[in-house]
């Protein structure tokens, strides 16, 4: 499965840690929810990095004491449809200000990626190669934007309100 | 009318696109049917028994004359020249073919019109009372208020997945149009002592298959942090909205599991960590939308004008007049219903010709300004008095000059099995027979207010739990059968309607119906008790016998 970072498609560096496995010595490590509760120090003690898969129906609370020490974090779609870690990601962004990589898994398609970035993603596990490839084109199909989130896009109100300003100004 | 600018404009025509390069990865095989389904449904895009069903979006039901002769073309061009206005202030084409839908959204464009969060789980078209802007004694204008919460919830990042869909209805006039107690989220416009606007918060009403009235949430929510609360309720509803059901994944379902208190509290919580944010609206915010909407340069006329009292001695203008013409809150001018309800006609169809009449009629005589209710008729809500006889001469050549304006064959009916893939039953043909029926203007005045709503199944998108007479098509064994309530009413005092028995074969239903109504006749105390109230009064008992004794 493509890993698009940064608009491009790369080498994910890090490394799925099934339930129950052993940890490797060194290198990335992304680890269930689970199995990071059961221990969060001695798993941030690993060698590498550590990213952790967050379910969408778990209360993001058990993470928020970690995040400074977390490489990243992955939230889940199960389904295209399911639209729950829409929130987890904003709030991970824009209320306890994380800011390593956020990553979609799951059922990750190109008609969401504006949607998902918008929310604070910055990778995205992409379920087919075309959407994938498509990622830069599909990120420019939109440039205007109604609700102010934590991604830095200027709203249209705030389009608005500069052009009436400089109006006033020049007058 | 609130007019679009360049970056409304460029938001919908980069929409079309989207929508474009979707329908073209599906012509080609790229999306499977399964993964297309969603993204058509995000832009109004339902598979019905027949073909496409294509919902294109009137937001809070306000239309320029100019874009309804665009949906009148659409009709002619892509569909076959008509289209269905729906109880959430939309239009409907029943016809049309996928490989069309981008064309006719790049056309509707054109004119700022879209067919965005019409269908699916996000939140749908805002809608608000009719005679926004015209009604006398009015807090103020909704339609601002609209107009702010359709472009937040346009493309929302956040909340475009949700459990189920969300719908928001906003009225500011003590008599509420805009039914709130029957959406998601009902807000209700009014000032605080000290004498600023904000909105009482209803949550949790809907129909469907488990109605709900919505609960007060919030008696008074400043206007300047209403779309924080809302998206307050959004994200709570989002995280904890069931999805392992979508009959229980409505907002109605959380709040009433987690009861009113509980989940108020949840949204107060999540209200307060969002502290003043981005989206608190300042003065100049509320006032940048404000100045987008124009009103009409209303003249200085006479309250009574020579030329009403002259048409006054026509009695079938006077019959109009009385049922159809409504108070407006500048002297001389009054809001005029046009009803799509015509004696054995579909109710809320209009076709193309009627459409582009209209339109010219509105540049005529309303400043160019259309409304769709959601009664599924259409208002022009600023005419001069002095040009109501003209008016009405036009709308009669027209077919939509019935003076049936909230009487019995004022039907509201969503197409049912004559059209969609849900229904269990017909809708259209029983409203037809009811209207033919009760086709006698006098015997319709005599009996006074009094709505009948069908919903060709349990979904309700005939509203048929609210109607002062609810009819519910049911299948048994096979055939179609017709549940009746009776009660139910979709205003400030909304409730649901009781079950009057068993329910009856398609063959009976105009029949039971005429028996409820003379029922009613003999039963009511004086004339001027409405059909609702003598049923309050005496409750469901001795309708029942009635209806049934011979059955």
């Amino acid at each position: 499965m493509p890993l698009v970072k940064n608009a491009r498609t790369t080498t994910d560096l890090f490394v799925q840690i099934a339930d129950g496995a052993e940890l490797p010595g060194d290198g990335a490590i992304l680890v269930p929810a689970a199995r990071f509760l059961e221990d969060p120090e001695a798993v941030l003690k690993h060698a590498g990095k550590v990213g952790v898969v967050w379910p969408n129906n778990r209360d993001l609370d058990d993470l928020v004491p970690y995040l400074d020490r977390l490489a990243a974090v992955a939230l889940v779609f199960p389904s295209f449809r399911d639209g729950r870690a829409y929130s987890q990601a904003r709030l991970l962004r824009e209320r306890h200000g994380y800011d390593g990589e956020l990553r979609a898994t799951g059922q990750v398609l190109r008609d969401q990626f504006v949607f998902m970035s918008r929310a604070g993603f910055d990778a995205f596990e992409v379920k087919k190669d075309a959407d994938a490839d498509a990622f830069a084109e599909t990120m420019k199909r939109y440039s205007v934007f109604y609700q102010p989130t934590g991604d830095g896009r200027v709203t249209a109100l705030n389009r608005r309100m500069q052009l009436r300003h400089s109006e006033s100004a020049g007058q | 009318m609130y007019a679009y600018d360049e970056l409304d404009r460029t938001l919908i025509n980069e929409r079309v696109s989207e929508f474009r390069d979707q329908v073209k990865r599906r012509l080609s095989g790229e999306l499977t049917e399964d993964e297309f389904k969603m993204l058509r449904l995000q832009n109004g895009v339902y598979l019905q028994l027949h073909a496409y069903m294509f919902r294109v979006a009137i937001p809070y039901g306000t239309l320029s004359s100019k874009q309804l002769r665009r949906l009148a073309h659409v009709a002619r061009r892509y569909d076959r020249g008509y289209g269905h206005f729906t109880t959430r202030q939309n239009i409907q084409y029943n016809w049309i073919k996928l490989s069309d839908l981008p064309d006719a959204l790049a056309d509707l464009a054109e004119v700022g019109i879209h067919a965005m969060q019409t269908s699916g789980n996000n939140m749908r078209n805002v809608t608000s009372d009719q005679w926004a802007g015209v009604a006398p004694g009015e807090v103020e204008d909704p339609r601002i208020w609209s107009e702010i919460l359709r472009q937040h919830t346009t493309l929302h990042p956040e909340f475009s997945f949700l459990p189920r869909k969300f719908k928001i209805a906003i009225t500011a006039s003590e008599h509420d149009r805009a039914a709130i107690k029957v959406h998601d989220i009902g807000l209700r416009l009014h000032k605080n002592a000290d004498g600023e606007t904000g909105f009482e918060v209803l949550v949790g009403g809907g129909l469907g298959r488990t109605p709900f009235i919505a609960k007060i949430i919030k008696p008074f929510v400043h206007g300047r942090d209403i779309l924080s609360y809302v998206e307050a309720i959004l994200r709570v509803y989002n995280q904890y909205g069931r999805r392992d059901n979508i009959y229980k994944a409505r907002i109605k379902i959380l709040v009433h599991e987690l009861g009113i208190e509980k989940f108020a509290r949840e949204v107060d919580e999540e209200w307060k960590q969002m502290g003043h944010s981005a989206l608190t609206l300042d003065h100049s915010a509320i006032e940048e939308v404000r100045s987008r909407f124009s009103y009409p340069a209303y003249e200085k006329l006479p309250h009574m004008p020579d030329e009403l009292k002259q048409a006054a001695h026509d009695p079938l203008f006077e019959r109009w007049r009385k049922n159809s013409v409504a108070p407006h809150k500048v002297q001389g001018y009054s809001i005029v219903t046009l009803s799509l309800k015509p004696v054995g006609g579909p109710p809320g169809d209009a076709t193309a010709d009627q459409m582009d009449a209209v339109a010219d009629l509105a540049d005529k005589y309303s400043f160019g300004e259309i409304r769709v209710g959601h009664e599924q008729n259409l208002v022009l809500p600023h005419v001069a008095k002095r040009d109501l006889p003209q008016l009405w001469k036009a709308l009669d050549r027209l077919g939509l000059a019935t003076p049936n304006v909230n009487l019995v064959t004022d039907i509201i009916a969503c197409p049912g099995l004559d059209y969609c893939s849900l229904a269990n039953a017909r809708s259209i043909p029983i409203a037809q027979e009811l209207t033919r029926r009760f086709a006698n203007h006098d015997t319709a005045e005599m009996i006074g207010r009094l709505h009948i709503n069908i919903s060709g199944c349990i979904n309700a998108c005939g509203h048929h739990h609210v109607g002062h007479i609810g009819i519910l098509g049911v299948e048994k064994n096979g055939e179609e059968f017709y549940q009746i309530t009776i009660g139910g009413r979709a205003d400030e005092n909304a409730q649901m309607g009781v079950l009057i028995g068993p329910a009856v074969p398609y063959a009976e239903v105009a029949d039971v119906i005429e028996d409820i109504v003379e029922a009613y006749l003999a039963l009511r105390d004086r004339p001027e008790e409405l059909f609702v109230d003598t049923v309050k009064r005496l409750g469901v008992e001795p309708f029942k016998e009635r209806v049934y004794a011979t059955r």
